[in-house]
């Protein structure tokens, strides 16, 4: 088809042109404004959640054990007594916590290796790839089950085994958009300009991919919720008393088939929200950055 | 194609030499004295000592991935300390519950979510097309073991339509004459009608557990392929041919869109085999998943090592298999092998 | 008897929805196709031609519609017909043969299959005899071997003769209108002239009418009746080939005919009349320092691939001259042993097909890659021997420099021109500083004729003769001694390419440049170039000053390129082009 956009009227800089198109995005699609709120309320929980709660989430209160919702207690309280409510607002700091410290790491991990592959060849790209290949012929949370075992049943631990499950995923994104533009025009022509292939590297290929690996970060935000709540869920890495969603949905399983719904059911949906939020976040932002991939 | 079925073949090896690498590398990472690990906390010190040299702890890393290789050549996968049996043996016994499982599970979810992202690709703007959209992506964020939490309560607490989530069968019940250890396979052979329902009713559940959690992905990668494959240019030649809308759709597009749905099957795979795992724990059924998760609260390791290990060998063959369907699809890979 | 158009469309509007609102594709034309004619609707990116094929059929995008006016095909108003019977017309009725053959065929299904599955559709075969007409129709379209043929997949086969299969699936149901959308854009110039021929012979005997879009005024006027030529959207000038070639009326015809490359014109005649003082502000003009001493001297330089990392094309046509394993060459020579010599000031054309081994020539010159064998002497020197990588940080970097053919590949999205333009100056000259920089780049921009108000602007926001005169400065930044131009003006606009070529030419001048332009195109290098190399399968089959070679060929390859070009003939009887021989 012919080529249809009408001449662009001069923009001060790249940056305001993607605001503008941002702009549009949320207004096509307000449920990525939606989210967008949703991922503030959450940073504002984990963040300040732990000073505001209203009760002590480790203190337990035999007397008011089983309670269901009400005026006092928001989300009941658990066998224990403790204040559903509060355990779940104090969770999110933990939750938060694991999803950033593994995503910030494998995308260290996983987006350098990955670059360095798709751009040079050779032995980087073999050696990364089998890496990565031998990662992705255990089903992965079953890597991750195995990892925790065998390393031991920390925080850190889990952050680790999520980090490197998630390895191949981000070092293969990055390895085909640094390989997509090893040959491009612009590449070339930085050679002839006396560009040395590391300076090629740092200056001209990862900031163009820098939209796309943000955008796979915030997906996989959700997924390492996910992925250390099942863990915990199966009593890996996060410990009682702690507070943290996968292990109270854990902890109020057996509740659940008699009845008393509440100890299972806030943490769960907790854990639906945000990583429903974090999913959300990624598309919109991903149809920000690349209109070309929207699903 | 026979060339081609070895090549697939042959680039499976590499994998298995990783898988098995990874998991002898993974029993010897163990924190502290692997020997006192696989010994169990109320072990002695002769106890742990004996442990240690039949372990062979005591030799070069080398010689001991020498034996490893051995042991696992002849099916040993050492022995469960909770059971006293061969991990080899239980896992055996255990494996059809948990493929049965995961098998229903997929057939649901492919049965709604492909025709569900055709729909949604064909009919843009639409109402389907909106709710293929929000379920992919609320699909993909519903932890599985809450989703089958909620089974549990509403159609079992609240509506007392299901059964109580304890395993394959009732009390009352004992399962069919062994053929292939799949209870609905096998009451049907046996023509029990009262077993084979018996049967249906508990796996209902567990297996609309999983069939959610695999239907977003599924879904969304269905939509997300038929529309590329509707606007490429073939299809507008299809369209400028006059072609009836059946044949454009069904013909043309979706044979073409199925090609990416097949490789994301096997990463489906991936997360289907570990959503096993949690799916067992709520619904206390017997498949080797919750025969990990046991052996790991009681500390018990070679049930977990060996757990890693079949599962990652199935993935292996199933993945080794879609490759081979992928080359029966698509006409490129297979001829230009 | 009068003579009702087969087709008649009046005051055609059509109207996208975009981003920024509603856009009009096509505004207010008028035009009518009688039985038998070829019209020929010509334009530049942008113009609207295939938007207003694509109404004619109604298979525009979701986002486009027909906002005004009738498309009367026989008496039934496309723009207002069922969805049903327009169905019945498409393939049946009108059809359409598209740009790109190969990714128009269902990849994954056999090309005899497609054909059966029209015939089907409109009950012109029964399943008994469908396949026996497919094979009779693969043959009708000059297939070789079309009983085989039958079951190949797409990616088995040329362009050409994905061409082929395209033209015998519009064809199948004798059609009385064929509507060819860009057909031979993408093919080489001999495969081209092929299809034409074969397109308007087959129209001919079936007495169908056709319409013609493409970019190429001579291409139009070669084989259509008349002419519409079309600028935003609208009909500017409608008239018989004849008129439309040797006496234009209209402004923008004019400068799209005076900006057509060919032969008896020389580059300033391409510029539109207004435009043609020579361009401004040049620097002083640079005393070259040895006329005709050799800069760039090539022995037999080879290059070898081996085979395992090549395409299935040249395998796959063994495949089907012979059944059965038979020894392959390991190694495939993309370049095979080329020898020629560029001299000061001289500008040499380097020519050939895709595939001929011309543009990895030149990567080898300006040493991007590494050759295999041969010697590359630039100024005495033999930097053949210099590993790419090292070579990037070499002072001799500066001395060769090279002009891209796509502008937006070859600009990184995420610098500005400004920056891209600055790129080799901070890397490889003495000078520092930000003022300094940003100084040089703007005489750069002046050079180039790049209004200075677009340096901060990005690629995405300039147009395609924006981008070609910032990869211009880029590459005279250093004032580089050989500049070598691969495809410059391959993707522009032809009214824009002629711009862009007076200034290279402009700028050779000044700045006593030798360049080496790489082209597929003929007339474009007998515009720039007073030496040409004809190349072919990694060869050089001929060279010499380029009017000998374009008058008097020795070559037979030479004389077949140039046969191959458009020649508009306004002979009394328009002689019929002779019946090819099947094509293997």
């Amino acid at each position: 088809m012919t080529d249809l956009a009408p001449r662009s009227l001069p923009q001060s800089s790249a940056a305001g042109a993607t605001f503008r198109h941002a702009r549009y995005v949320i207004s096509e699609n307000p449920v990525t404004g939606v989210a967008f709120g949703l991922f503030v309320l959450i940073v504002l929980a984990a963040v300040l959640g732990p000073a505001l709660v209203p009760y002590d989430p480790l203190a337990s209160n035999t007397d008011a054990a089983l309670k269901p919702p009400s005026v006092q207690h928001w989300f009941g309280t658990d066998q224990l007594g403790r204040d559903v409510f509060s355990r779940v607002v104090v969770a999110a700091q933990l939750d938060f916590f694991i999803a950033v410290a593994s995503v910030a790491l494998v995308f260290v991990m996983g987006g350098l290796a990955g670059v360095a592959a798709g751009f040079f060849g050779g032995w980087t790209d073999r050696i990364v790839g089998r890496i990565a290949d031998t990662i992705m012929a255990f089903p992965l949370f079953v890597l991750a089950m195995g990892i925790v075992a065998a390393l031991g049943n920390t925080v850190q631990n889990i952050i680790l085994a999520t980090a490197i499950i998630n390895f191949p995923l981000y070092a293969r994104a990055a390895r085909a958009e640094a390989n997509v533009r090893r040959e491009a025009g612009f590449i070339l022509a930085a050679r002839l300009s006396g560009n040395g292939e590391l300076r090629i590297l740092l200056t001209q290929i990862l900031p163009n991919i820098m939209p796309i690996m943000i955008v796979q970060m915030s997906l996989t935000m959700g997924y390492a919720i996910l992925n250390a709540a099942g863990l915990s869920f199966i009593g890996l890495g996060v410990r009682p008393p702690t507070a943290e969603w996968g292990i109270m949905v854990a902890d109020g399983a057996a509740f659940m088939i008699s009845g008393e719904w509440w100890i299972a059911f806030f943490p769960g949906a907790a854990l639906m929200t945000a990583v429903f939020c974090f999913n959300l976040l990624g598309d919109g932002l991903r149809d920000i950055v690349d209109p070309q991939r929207r699903t | 194609m026979l060339r081609m079925t070895l090549k697939r073949l042959l680039m499976a090896v590499p994998s298995l030499v990783g898988v098995v690498i990874v998991t002898f590398l993974l029993t010897r990472a163990l924190p502290g004295d692997p020997a006192a690990y696989f010994a169990g906390p109320a072990a002695t010190k002769e106890a742990i000592e004996q442990i240690r040299v039949s372990l062979g702890l005591d030799k070069p890393l080398i010689i001991q991935f020498g034996r490893y290789l051995g042991d696992l050549a002849r099916g040993d996968l050492g022995n469960s300390l909770t059971t006293g049996q061969p991990v080899g043996k239980e896992i055996r016994e255990r494996l059809p519950a948990s493929a049965e499982l995961t098998l229903l599970g997929l057939v649901l979810s492919i049965s709604i979510a492909v025709p569900l992202g055709i729909l949604a690709a064909t009919r843009p703007g639409s109402l389907i097309d909106h709710a293929c959209r929000v379920l992919a992506t609320a699909g993909v964020s519903l932890p599985v073991f809450f989703t089958g939490l909620i089974l549990v309560y509403v159609f079992y607490y609240l509506l007392g339509w299901a059964p109580a989530p304890l395993g394959r069968l009732d009390v009352f019940y004992s399962p069919p004459p062994q053929v292939t250890g799949f209870y609905l396979i096998d009451s049907a052979i046996a023509r029990d009608g009262e077993l084979f329902l018996a049967s249906l009713k508990q796996l209902i559940l567990p297996a609309a557990t999983l069939g959610i959690f695999s239907l977003a992905p599924i879904a969304r990668m269905t939509r997300a392929s038929m529309l590329a494959v509707l606007a490429s240019d073939f299809v507008r030649t299809a369209r400028a041919s006059g072609l009836a809308p059946y044949t454009v759709i069904v013909t043309y597009a979706f044979r073409n869109a199925m090609i990416p749905v097949v490789t994301t099957l096997g990463m489906v795979f991936s997360f289907l085999l570990g959503a096993n795992v949690l799916v067992e724990k709520v619904f206390a059924w017997p498949g080797i998943g919750s025969f990990a998760v046991e052996a790991l609260i009681a500390s018990d390791f070679a049930p977990v090592q060996g757990f890693v290990l079949t599962m990652a060998v199935m993935y292996v063959a199933l993945n080794l298999m879609i490759d081979i369907l992928y080359g029966l699809i698509d006409p490129r890979v297979r001829i230009e092998a | 008897m009068t003579a009702i158009p087969l087709l008649d469309v009046r005051d055609l509007t059509v109207e996208f929805t975009t981003r920024r609102g509603i856009v009009r594709a096509v505004e207010h034309i008028d035009i009518t196709i009688a039985k038998g004619e070829t019209v020929g609707i010509v334009g530049e990116s942008g113009s609207g031609k295939s938007v207003t094929s694509y109404a004619v059929m109604r298979i525009l995008d979701r986002a486009g519609r027909i906002a005004e006016g009738s498309v009367l095909f026989s008496n039934i108003d496309v723009a207002s017909a069922d969805e049903d019977v327009l169905r019945d017309l498409r393939g049946r009725e009108i059809s359409m043969i598209f740009q790109n053959p190969r990714a128009a065929l269902n990849p994954i299904r056999k090309v005899g299959r497609q054909i059966e599955d029209v015939l089907l559709q409109h009950v012109q075969a029964t399943h008994t005899d469908a396949t026996q007409k497919t094979i009779e129709l693969l043959d009708q379209v000059r297939i070789a071997q079309p009983r085989e043929r039958y079951h190949a997949y797409p990616f088995e086969l040329s362009g050409g003769m994905c061409q082929r299969v395209v033209i015998a699936l519009a064809l199948a149901c004798r059609p009385q209108l064929l509507i060819a959308d860009e057909p031979t854009t993408g093919l080489d110039v001999t495969t081209q002239k092929v299809v034409m021929d074969l397109i308007a012979e087959l129209t001919r005997e079936r007495g169908m009418s056709t319409i013609l879009i493409t970019h190429d005024l001579g291409l139009a006027a070669t084989y259509c009746d008349r002419v519409a030529v079309m600028e935003k959207g609208r009909v500017v000038e409608s008239a018989s080939a004849r008129s439309i070639f040797t006496t234009p009326v209209d402004r923008y015809t004019r400068k799209l005919m005076r900006a057509t490359p060919r032969p008896g014109v020389s580059l300033r005649d391409l510029l539109p009349e207004e435009d043609a003082a020579p361009a401004t502000a040049i620097v002083a003009k640079f005393a070259p320092k040895d006329d005709r001493a050799p800069l760039l001297v090539v022995q037999k330089l080879v290059k070898e691939y081996s085979r395992k990392s090549l395409d299935g094309f040249s395998g796959v046509l063994g495949k089907f001259v012979r059944r059965g394993p038979a020894p392959e060459p390991e190694t495939f020579r993309a370049v095979d042993g080329v020898s020629f010599t560029v001299r000061r000031g001289e500008s040499v054309g380097l020519v050939g097909e895709s595939g001929c081994g011309k543009s990895t020539t030149s990567a080898m010159v300006m040493r991007l890659i590494d050759k295999s064998a041969g010697t590359i002497v630039f100024d005495g020197e033999d930097i053949g021997e210099i590993p790419p990588k090292e070579f990037a940080k070499l002072p001799m970097r500066k001395r060769i420099q090279m002009v891209f053919q796509d502008p937006t590949d070859s600009l990184n999205p995420r610098f500005t021109a400004a920056r891209a333009i600055a790129d080799p100056i901070l890397r490889l000259s003495e000078i520092k500083g930000r003022d300094a920089v940003r100084a040089r780049c703007e005489e750069l921009a002046r050079q180039v004729g790049l209004p200075l108000d677009l340096l901060d602007r990005f690629p995405h926001q300039l147009s395609g003769g924006q981008k070609a005169r910032v990869g211009i400065a880029r590459a005279i930044a250093l004032h580089p001694e050989l500049l070598i131009l691969d495809e410059p003006t391959a993707a522009l606009d032809v009214s824009v390419q002629a711009v862009v070529l007076n200034l290279l030419q402009d700028l050779k001048q000044s700045l006593g440049m030798s360049y080496l332009f790489v082209s597929h195109d003929l007339n474009v290098v007998r515009l720039l170039c007073g030496r040409v190399l004809v190349m072919r399968a990694g060869k050089i089959v001929e060279e010499g000053p380029t009017e000998r070679v374009l008058v008097a060929p020795e070559a037979q390859y030479t004389r077949d390129l140039l046969a191959a070009i458009p020649r508009p003939n306004f002979a009394p009887a328009r002689a019929r082009p002779e019946r090819l021989t099947a094509t293997p």
